[in-house]
């Protein structure tokens, strides 16, 4: 008994081990390079496509991590392993070259997101005609939005509403989603009956028949310009280059356009590129 | 430096009501895992064990989806009430009563498993209801378990997270718990304000859980090591 005690956690780790040693194995066996991208949550469907693409192309694989801007600014200034980080604003970047986090130089606005106010298909809502007298139907009982407190669809949703004058009068129904997709799955899910959403999520939904939206005028909200850099603690700072100016091609830009984000200015060929970058970091 | 008190009260309500409503269930439940002789029991007491193995995210799921509007049962609650469970705080009363269960079934259980058999067998031989040998004999008997139990699923509930992200929606006062408050400002760099927070709920569990012990000192055998002797 005494025995099978001391050898039963000596049994467990070596399970673990081996589980964890397997994996590992497969990964190496095929030599290919890896890196990780922290990306803005409205990015999680168009970025997905072209990290896709690009693994295709060059045999790298990028591995996304999707949430709030702000969450993952906060994770990168606490040694989050991320090579790049795709932001939702320029603030945050800005905020980590500010302190170092991130390189200033690799700086780049990649596209500018749309709000939209979005309804499920069965909505006795209609916000593509009555825009934002929507949300004062009295069926609304809950609005979704994301936290404007880290992420920037929260910010413009909320800048939004008092852009309209209706920020008091709708404040008790807000929910808050952890981030824009959140905030979606909110209303998807029947729990809200409208939501704030981004553009990039109500695309894919409306290309499977489901919802309706308004987007929301452009100078209702402070534009969503979107930058990318890459981290400078990253130990793959070339590959992560390499992706950034991927998604300033011709290919990226259309499947960025594809989902519903505005890209900035003509893409240049994939020889121009180094030149271009961080010029339009303003 | 910002301390949202309004989310330490709701916490503390929270908290509170679903011990309380935990000790209801609980006492039934566990009495009948304590002593029913059942052949599929161990079926009951799996899915009582649940939620320690699932991830909360598994139950805000459900409780969103499947609790919804676009469900049967979301529709009858909705009809019944008005509002979706998400987003209110009976919805999380609910989720937490869920997620708090095998914390409150488990030492009640155990404890009553504990109680002489012969006690038992001599307050029904002199006469005694199987009620009245529950709340005369038995209850007394495993005090300390039920103490045990209640306190778990107080601070159980009180460090709840996963669920409340899930469905509750982050509104001030309504369903603005302080683990959510706590996450909300470290997401925002706020660290002073998260330091503040965390340590307050911090002092005030640990103040808690030490008078529950402290309180439960003379009969300290919670877990019992070398059985009930």
């Amino acid at each position: 008994m005494t025995l099978f005690i001391l050898r039963l956690p000596i049994t467990m780790v070596l399970i673990a081990v081996s589980l964890g040693g397997s994996v590992a194995t497969a990964a190496d066996e095929k030599g290919s390079k890896e890196i990780t991208v922290a990306a803005a949550a409205d990015m999680s469907v168009a970025l997905k496509e072209i990290a896709a693409n690009y693994e295709k192309q060059t045999g790298v694989q990028v591995k996304l991590s999707f949430a709030a801007s702000g969450a993952l600014t906060q994770q990168i200034q606490n040694g989050a392993p991320f090579d790049a980080f795709f932001s939702a604003d320029m603030d945050y970047p800005r905020r980590l070259i500010a302190a170092g986090d991130a390189d200033g130089a690799t700086l780049y606005r990649y596209a500018v997101g749309t709000l939209v106010l979005w309804a499920p298909s069965d909505s006795p809502l209609d916000p593509e005609h009555q825009e934002i007298k929507t949300l004062l139907a009295p069926s609304v009982k809950k609005i979704a939005i994301a936290n404007p407190q880290h992420a920037p669809y929260g910010r413009a949703a909320e800048a939004a509403l008092k852009h309209f004058g209706i920020y008091e009068q709708v404040q008790g129904r807000l929910v808050i989603g952890e981030n824009v997709s959140q905030a979606a799955q909110f209303v998807e899910s029947g729990n809200a009956q409208v939501g704030f959403i981004a553009l990039a999520h109500a695309v894919p939904l409306a290309m499977r028949g489901e919802g309706k939206f308004w987007k929301v005028p452009a100078d209702a909200y402070p534009a969503l310009d979107q930058g990318v850099v890459v981290i400078t603690r990253s130990q793959h700072k070339r590959e992560a280059a390499a992706f950034v100016d991927y998604i300033k091609t011709k290919e990226a830009a259309d499947i960025l356009r594809r989902y519903g984000f505005s890209v900035p200015q003509e893409r240049k060929s994939r020889q121009d590129l180094c030149s271009s970058t961080g010029k339009h970091s303003g | 430096m910002f301390i949202d008190w309004q989310a330490f009260w709701l916490t503390l309500r929270l908290a509170v009501i679903v011990a309380a409503l935990l000790l209801v269930i609980g006492l039934p439940v566990a009495y009948w895992i304590a002593f029913s002789r059942w052949r599929w029991k161990f079926l009951v007491e799996a899915v009582v064990a649940l939620p320690i193995v699932l991830p909360p995210t598994v139950l805000g799921f459900y409780l969103l989806v499947a609790l919804g509007p676009h469900s049967p049962l979301g529709r009858w609650w909705i009809s019944l009430t008005g509002h979706t469970l998400a987003f209110t705080f009976t919805g999380l009363v609910l989720g937490s009563i869920l997620y708090s269960l095998p914390f409150a079934v488990q030492p009640f259980a155990a404890a009553f498993a504990g109680v002489d058999r012969k006690l038992i067998a001599a307050s029904s031989t002199l006469g005694a209801s199987p009620l009245k040998t529950f709340f005369r004999v038995i209850v007394p008997l495993s005090k300390p378990g039920l103490i045990t139990g209640l306190a778990l699923t107080f601070a159980h509930t009180m460090g709840e997270f996963g669920v409340v992200l899930m469905v509750g929606g982050n509104i001030p006062g309504v369903t603005r718990t302080v683990s959510i408050e706590i996450y909300d400002q470290v997401q925002a760099s706020n660290y002073a304000s998260a330091n503040a927070t965390a340590l307050l709920l911090l002092v005030i569990c640990f103040a808690m859980l030490a008078i529950v012990y402290g309180l439960n000192r003379r009969s300290w055998l919670m877990v019992p090591l070398h059985g009930p002797k």
